[in-house]
């Protein structure tokens, strides 16, 4: 179960990014959408401790995870996948899968993670994750960490950012299997329809406050409707 | 077999250079220590001679030679020692080679010991050659200083690698190394340095691509932490109608410093020569990403350089 309890962020130059949100759920699979620039990725990157709130607490199962660092958080189980992709000099993609799954991958592992995303897995498990990949492929690697870590909270940020239709459907396929066989909970900061749909809940977010909340396939469709309220309400 | 009268810091200086205690019995090889040639052995197509006009050895390897390996480490572990060692390859024609050199020094005496190394190859036409050379140094008190200096010549079709490892301990460094290269033939420098303390390091690459379709491809990777320096000068002339590249990428961390200087000249309308350097401290991103994977700053950090000296 993850909590926010009142949580605002102000950003370093003075703007106010979330405002007095709280939220709590425990459902499986959640998409947190909204408009551009309303707060989505900075409500992931303070589940993630990147970012510490201003004011209010961050809870899961009840544990008050505000004060941890991004590494606690990680020990505690929550994995993060990165809206840009970072890349390394030197580190190769296998380095990075072991690194995640905290243990040394054979390249039979490595290529396993790498063709649930869809890699030619061989083609990639020594390269390094560096410029020579390109966003797409790097987007796929950075999911494939977060299922090495298997985590019970696992953050994507706007995942379907940067990567083709192909691939994209790919990743949709992804989301299907880890909704169907993983037992942690997943939070999808996304704008796409067809990762909305597979939501169990849906949390929107404009202009830095929460304008709905609710059970997926029902905050589904209203979403669709043109001129969404919710997605004005914030103003 | 183990070679006989090293003690068992010479044992480890040996291991950190090498990667090895012995070497295969029936192997080309020359041990110097301290200033004396201590163990040698040839086989048919390798030959070593020590000059005797100057320290040092000459190296022969047979034309035709096929994946042969040699190695010549060289150990220091008298403090106050200094020495410069003239070594000579000579490379057949079409001959297959991987030399493996080094230099340990292991100094907890006062004095500064130092261990100068001038290195000339001569690569016959379509030779391959791959050099490896590891530079470790070890003990507080005096300073260990190595200055390589190399001079490659590449025959017509030649190829040689050159790669250059000095992670640990080397108070000082200026390693100099320049190539006369022939036609079709490449030369590529892959160099790895990390410095720290008040460290010195000064790497220099000076290349002459005379013959048409000659090629060099230079990369530097280093990274400078606490109050070391580090300067990288490369200087390829594309004389001939060749492509020339050279790449320094550079980390640095509390104080560290370092400076590149590249310098291209095209002295043909068909040389293609290139530069690229990127220096600055280890991105914030990439300790974040690693630190969501569970490790501390400290272990990502560590993580980051490794893999960018690897």
């Amino acid at each position: 179960m993850i909590e926010f309890r009142n949580v605002s962020y102000t950003s370093e130059d003075g703007n106010d990014i979330i405002k007095d949100v709280s939220f709590k759920f425990s459902e499986r699979f959640v998409v947190i959408t909204g408009p551009n620039g309303s707060g989505k990725s900075t409500v992931a990157r303070l589940i993630a401790g990147i970012i510490k709130p201003t004011s209010g607490r961050i809870f899961i199962d009840d544990k008050d995870i505000t004060d941890l660092s991004v590494t606690e958080r990680a020990q505690e189980g929550i994995s993060y996948g990165f809206q840009q992709p970072v890349r390394f000099k030197g580190l190769t993609v296998k380095d990075l899968l072991s690194l995640a799954s905290g243990q040394k991958l054979t390249t039979a592992e490595a290529c396993t993670l790498l063709s649930k995303v869809g890699l030619c897995a061989r083609d990639y498990v020594g390269r390094e994750a560096n410029a020579s990949l390109s966003g797409g492929e790097l987007k796929r690697i950075e999911i494939a960490m977060i299922m090495a870590r298997n985590t019970r909270i696992s953050v994507f940020d706007e995942p379907e950012a940067g990567i083709d239709l192909w691939s994209f459907n790919n990743l949709i396929n992804v989301f299907k299997e880890l909704h169907e066989n993983t037992q942690g909970t997943i939070i999808i900061i996304s704008h796409q329809e067809r990762i909305l749909k597979l939501a169990d809940r849906i949390i929107v977010i404009a202009n830095g406050v929460v304008t709905a909340d609710g059970e997926g396939s029902k905050l589904y469709k209203e979403i669709q409707t043109p001129g969404c309220v919710y997605y004005r309400k914030g103003e | 077999m183990p070679f006989k009268g090293l003690d068992a810091e010479q044992i480890d200086l040996l291991k950190a250079i090498t990667g090895r205690t012995e070497f295969d019995e029936g192997s080309a090889y020359n041990l110097r220590l301290n200033g004396q040639g201590v163990a040698r052995s040839v086989t048919e197509n390798i030959n070593i001679v020590p000059k005797t006009d100057a320290p040092g050895i000459d190296i022969y390897i047979k034309a035709g030679t096929k994946n042969e390996t040699v190695h010549i480490p060289v150990l220091l572990s008298q403090s106050g020692l200094k020495e410069t060692v003239f070594n000579d390859f000579h490379i057949g024609d079409d001959a297959v080679v991987t030399i493996v050199a080094g230099c340990g020094i292991n100094n907890h005496g006062h004095g500064d010991s130092e261990h100068s190394g001038i290195h000339s190859f001569y690569i016959g036409k379509n030779a391959k050659v791959k050099y490896v050379e590891k530079h470790y140094g070890v003990g507080n008190a005096g300073k260990k200083v190595m200055n390589p200096t190399t001079y490659c010549e590449l025959g017509e079709g030649s190829y040689m690698e050159m790669d250059t490892v000095q992670i640990s301990g080397v108070d000082d460094t200026s390693r100099k190394t320049t190539a006369v290269v022939g036609r079709d033939a490449k030369i590529v420098v892959k160099e790895k340095i990390l410095t720290d303390g008040d460290q010195k390091a000064r790497t220099e690459f000076s290349v002459d691509l005379n013959g048409e379709n000659s090629g060099a491809h230079l990369v530097s990777r280093s990274v400078a932490k606490e109050n070391s320096s580090q300067l990288f000068v490369s200087d390829i002339r594309g004389n001939a109608p060749s492509n020339g590249h050279s790449e320094c990428d550079a980390i640095v961390m509390d104080n560290g410093r370092v400076v590149a200087e590249p310098r291209l000249s095209a002295n043909n309308i068909d040389a293609a020569l290139i530069h690229e350097a990127a220096i600055g401290k280890i991105a914030g991103e990439q300790i974040i990403k690693l630190m969501t994977l569970g490790l501390t700053e400290k272990e990502a950090e560590e993580q980051i350089i490794n893999g960018f000296l690897k």
